[in-house]
């Protein structure tokens, strides 16, 4: 994975590149919240949801299809939890499979709890892709430290996005030079895992070394335990108006997913 | 005649596995002299190096300006001696260019404003003026040489302490380092096995070998020694 499918849309200058990047991680973490308590039936809810999101992807001017990539990566993820429901919900049976002496039956509330789940997971997945792929992770991590997240876990993830693209290319080199030394397949799995276990253990030790040189790099210029950095952020006007649309549109959504319910 | 800035004086260390890195050394170096240090590797210029600041600290003496990198002298003692490491990527650790050049001058307690007037300086003076939004993993290794320059330009360091700075480039890269390290008017200390950039830029030349300085004199006395280089696992350019 190279740093050009990271950081590829985040120059953009659409409004939604502009907008503060605490605004978007707040709208962001907002509709997740909304979207992951909107309750089952309410499709027209997950409907409008589904509009706002991609109404917020066309204005990014990010292609559409890059972003619906970048969400199915995690899908995966909730779909095994979603795909068990349909058989561990109890309710109305809707169609029974014996393999084996088995019996496993499928329920309507299972499967509609299954739907609803996939909907929520995947559109909370297409926000936060937006958000990644349109806000710089520097700008993102600005934005959590202003949210008052601990500075300890922004600079371990500085680091790790700094180095992950150090770290690749020390790992593609040793993948090259166990290449350049073994012709056609290789041995056998036995074989295989040894090698892979010595790459790993050679890559932990390189970047346990290179973390030394880095302190010392960091204590050379006047570390002494705690990290600064230049305050950037500016909040503007049509931060503002952005955020009143946002939350009206949510709040929008809850009111009619809560009457929905009442029905 | 003046006091040294650089007063290294019986200097030994030894690694916590007790590997014997330096031995005796002795190096006296006046304000705007630009001295490379030679020798095979592992002769211990880096571990010599890490002692200019107080990164490390053996037995002997070792003062910058006349202030020993200890206890309350250290942060200024840091900020007098820049060191620039050998891989950028060591050197460079923040996300962006900017909160790079900034750290040093951020860390030694400079107001904002001054901080954003130090990195437009120092990145001037690299040449690399409208890079501080760029992400070093964006940037070239020679690119990336110059801004680990500027980390400790924008420190206003009196002392540039240079790890191979010439390793890995391509010639043309090579070359533009090479002017860019003529113009600059601070006391320089340049390890490298580079013996054509030692020779057109240092005047002065110090040779370590097993931990000891063997060798200190006028560069061109010293790299014309075909004896003396072989001697060291060197050769003459």
């Amino acid at each position: 994975m190279g740093h050009t499918f990271l950081d590829r849309y985040y120059r953009g200058t659409s409004l939604i590149h502009h907008l503060d990047p605490r605004l978007k991680l707040l709208a962001t973490l907002a509709f997740i919240l909304v979207a992951s308590s909107t309750p089952p039936r309410a499709w027209p809810a997950f409907g409008l949801l589904a509009v706002l999101v991609l109404a917020a992807i066309l204005a990014s001017h990010i292609p559409p299809v890059e972003v619906l990539k970048r969400s199915l990566i995690t899908l995966p993820f909730a779909g095994m939890i979603a795909l068990s429901l349909p058989f561990t919900q109890g309710g109305q049976s809707v169609w029974t499979w014996r393999p084996f002496g088995w019996e496993l039956t499928v329920t309507g509330e299972g499967l509609l709890l299954c739907g609803a789940v996939l909907a929520k997971a995947w559109l909370s997945v297409l926000a936060a892709a937006l958000l990644l792929a349109s806000t710089s992770l520097f700008d993102l991590l600005q934005a959590m430290r202003a949210l008052h997240v601990p500075a300890v876990l922004i600079s371990t993830m500085s680091f790790m996005y700094r180095y992950l693209f150090v770290l690749g290319e020390e790992a593609g080199r040793l993948q090259t030079a166990r290449a350049a030394r073994s012709a056609g397949p290789g041995g056998g799995l036995a074989w295989r895992t040894r090698v892979l276990g010595g790459m790993i253990g050679s890559l932990f030790i390189r970047s346990y070394e290179r973390s030394e040189r880095i302190y010392a790099a960091m204590l050379s210029r006047g570390f002494a335990g705690e990290i600064h950095s230049l305050a950037r952020l500016a909040w503007q006007r049509r931060d503002s108006w952005a955020g009143l649309a946002w939350t009206t549109a949510l709040l929008a959504i809850v009111l009619l997913a809560q009457f929905r319910r009442w029905v | 005649m003046t006091q040294p800035i650089i007063c290294v004086e019986h200097l030994t260390f030894s690694y916590p596995d007790s590997r014997r890195a330096l031995t005796d050394v002795n190096l006296a170096v006046h304000a705007g002299e630009k001295v490379a240090i030679v020798g095979p590797n592992g002769a211990g210029k880096s571990t010599l190096f890490l002692h200019l600041n107080g990164i490390l600290s053996g037995q002997g003496r070792v003062e910058i300006a006349g202030l020993a990198p200890v206890d309350k002298a250290l942060r200024t003692v840091r900020a007098k001696v820049g060191l620039v490491f050998q891989d950028p990527d060591d050197q460079l650790f923040s996300p962006t260019v900017l909160d790079d050049v900034a750290f040093g001058p951020l860390h030694l307690g400079c107001p904002p404003s001054e901080v954003r007037d130090r990195v437009a300086r120092a990145l001037a003076a690299v040449g690399m003026t409208g890079c501080e939004a760029l992400m070093p993993h964006h940037m070239s290794l020679g690119e990336r040489k110059r801004i680990a320059i500027a980390t400790v330009l924008a420190m206003n360091s009196e002392v540039l302490v240079l790890d191979e700075p010439s390793a890995g480039l391509d010639p043309r890269a090579r070359r533009n380092l090479l002017g860019l390290l003529k113009t600059l008017p601070q006391t320089m200390l340049v390890a490298s096995h580079d013996m054509r950039l030692v020779w057109d830029l240092c005047p002065r030349t110090v040779i370590l070998d097993g931990g000891r300085l063997v060798a200190d004199g006028p560069t061109a006395e010293l790299l014309r020694d075909a004896a003396l280089m072989e001697q060291h696992g060197l050769e003459s350019p």
